[in-house]
């Protein structure tokens, strides 16, 4: 499934969320938790878990991502740069004027981005209808939609939910970055979101749950083949806010904190970066 | 109109492969021969706008041209964030079908009025808005939505619209369409009003004052060349449209007016709905009336400003 080791992939999870930090600090950009907890999802998508092709990016076959929570485009960027899609000194210009690296991801801006987002709720709308459109032409790739507990609080989420499964968009997987934090609060409290997984169940989701911040996890859940019983899947990844970072794990003060230089250099310690 | 645009569609879709048509649940029965011909290409997207529009978004983004159909109150407001960012913002070839817009559905209440879509929708970059005045505009107006580059919205009335046209004209967006030549004024009709508008023109007629008329279905992109021309000739010009008076087609035109230095520019009357709810039961007329936009109320509105300006 994959032409890399366990152990290489997390050693890309982590220069990816060093990267992650260093432009939340050049960039004085917020979201730093959100964008941490997600890296290891999308390591595994990107490098194994998806049928892309970083030199033919437009290829119409190729499988879909698309970040639904378009805060942690920071973690995006990265990966899609470390990857090989676009050249990784453009990440050095990530939040500047003028930059293609907006602190969401614009329409069509880079090479990889498959749809603008920003504004949460809307990215399992549209990845059910990319998908859809694949099964009206007989395309087989399928689409990858990373939401996020919080996000799970847009009414748009459930309608899409209810939509893939009445028409059985097969080829459509979400994967909830549950990192039991959104802006200012526990989801749990706000918005009441226990239990996820019996919801996307409810809905009729073939769901999983796994731990979301271990890469062999979430590569075995990717490898999924849709079409068995008509149901799209959700899976639910478990993770930690501000995941590798010790000081900033489970601590919600990094949904908006931006590290200062000494941080930067305790995070990527850390990480074992240099 | 609705059954002008399923027997439109129906012909589109055969000719066009990518034509894809999403249902809000509504049109019962209306879509009946385009589900049996093209079974796999009209999807009934439930009662649930905000994700139909973001289905569309993601068809379109695959090379597939997706048409919307819902009520027009509940395809616009309804999921208006979707349509600035999903469709919009990627600028993509979606057309947004708004059946009743206006008061088609006076009696069913505010919430199925369609009173402020054309201007909601016309503040996003890269939308059209498109409102024809009866079936046969509908028809060339849709015809020139699935082949344009970037998001569509029309605003169809329900049924029974008096024919303006005689067969399909020759329709382009960001064209008005000439209905009745004449020398004193000139109105310009946005919709399915201009059966109204026409009524106002007998009425006025009677009184000696010729009007040039205009279907004006084209609220965005306007037409500059024809209100350039209007405006230059005619001591009034008169918008009329079924739609608050506050951000809608005469206000795109006060704008386009304003920025534009034109020496010797005729007066300009904008007639539209008063910025208030209406709130009984009744049917379209009787909307109108009450809100002063039947026949008569033109006329008597165009006949007093015609007055001032002759003094």
């Amino acid at each position: 499934m994959t032409d890399w080791t366990i152990n290489e992939l997390e050693r890309i999870a982590a220069k990816i969320r060093g990267e992650v930090v260093s432009m939340s600090y050049r960039g004085k950009a917020p979201h730093l938790g959100s964008a941490l907890s997600c890296v290891d999802i999308l390591v595994a998508a990107y490098w194994g878990g998806l049928n892309i092709d970083p030199q033919h990016p437009g290829n119409p076959d190729r499988d879909r991502l698309i970040l639904s929570k378009g805060h942690a485009a920071q973690a995006l960027y990265a990966a899609l740069a470390y990857r090989g899609f676009f050249d990784a000194d453009l990440l050095a210009t990530y939040n500047q004027n003028g930059s293609c690296l907006a602190e969401h991801p614009g329409p069509r801006c880079l090479p990889g981005i498959e749809a603008a987002t920003g504004s949460l709720g809307h990215g399992l709308p549209i990845g059910a209808g990319i998908a859809l459109s694949g099964q009206m032409r007989g395309r087989s790739y399928r689409v990858l939609v990373v939401s996020s507990d919080g996000e799970c609080n847009e009414g748009s989420m459930w309608e899409a939910a209810a939509f893939a499964a009445a028409h059985s968009i097969c080829n459509l997987c979400v994967i909830v970055d549950n990192n039991g934090w959104q802006a200012t609060g526990r989801s749990a409290d706000i918005m009441g979101n226990s239990p996820l997984a019996d919801k996307w169940t409810a809905f009729g989701w073939e769901t999983i749950e796994i731990n979301g911040n271990e890469i062999d996890q979430l590569i075995e859940a990717f490898k999924y083949k849709p079409g068995t019983d008509d149901k799209p899947f959700a899976i639910i990844a478990n993770t930690v806010k501000g995941k590798g970072i010790s000081f900033m794990e489970d601590d919600n003060n990094w949904h908006y904190r931006i590290p200062t230089q000494e941080e930067v250099l305790l995070a990527k310690r850390e990480l074992g970066l240099k | 109109m609705r059954n002008a645009f399923a027997d439109e569609i129906g012909k589109l879709a055969t000719d066009d492969k990518d034509i894809v048509l999403l249902s809000g649940d509504i049109g019962n029965r209306l879509f009946d021969k385009f589900q049996q011909k093209f079974s796999q290409r009209f999807v009934n997207c439930g009662v649930a706008e905000a994700n139909m529009t973001g289905v569309a978004a993601g068809l379109a983004m695959t090379g597939l041209k997706p048409v919307t159909y819902s009520i027009a109150a509940f395809n616009t407001h309804r999921c208006l964030e979707q349509i600035r960012v999903d469709l919009c913002y990627h600028n993509l070839p979606v057309t947004i079908i708004g059946v009743g817009g206006g008061l088609s559905y006076a009696g069913l209440g505010y919430t199925h009025h369609a009173s402020e879509d054309l201007g909601a929708l016309r503040l996003f970059p890269n939308m059209t808005v498109l409102c024809p005045c009866d079936a046969n505009e509908l028809r060339g107006a849709l015809r020139a939505a699935v082949t344009h580059h970037g998001p569509v919205y029309i605003r169809m009335g329900k049924k029974g619209e008096p024919d303006i046209h005689h067969g399909v004209p020759d329709f382009a967006i960001g064209k008005g369409l000439k209905v009745k030549e004449g020398d004193d004024i000139c109105i310009l009709g946005v919709g399915s009003i201009l059966s109204e508008v026409l009524k106002a023109d007998t009425l006025l007629t009677e009184q000696g004052i010729s009007s040039s008329i205009y279907s004006f279905p084209s609220v965005k992109p306007l037409d500059e060349e024809l209100l350039q021309k209007v405006f230059n000739r005619f001591p009034l010009v008169v918008s009329v449209e079924e739609h608050t008076r506050l951000g809608g087609t005469g206000a795109a035109i006060a704008e386009w007016l304003v920025d534009t230095y034109l020496s010797n520019a005729g007066a300009f009357l904008r007639l539209a709905l008063p910025d208030k709810v209406f709130n009984e039961g009744g049917d379209q007329y009787y909307a109108r009336e009450s809100l002063g936009l039947t026949g008569k109320q033109i006329f008597d509105k165009i006949l007093a400003k015609v007055k001032i300006i002759s003094k």
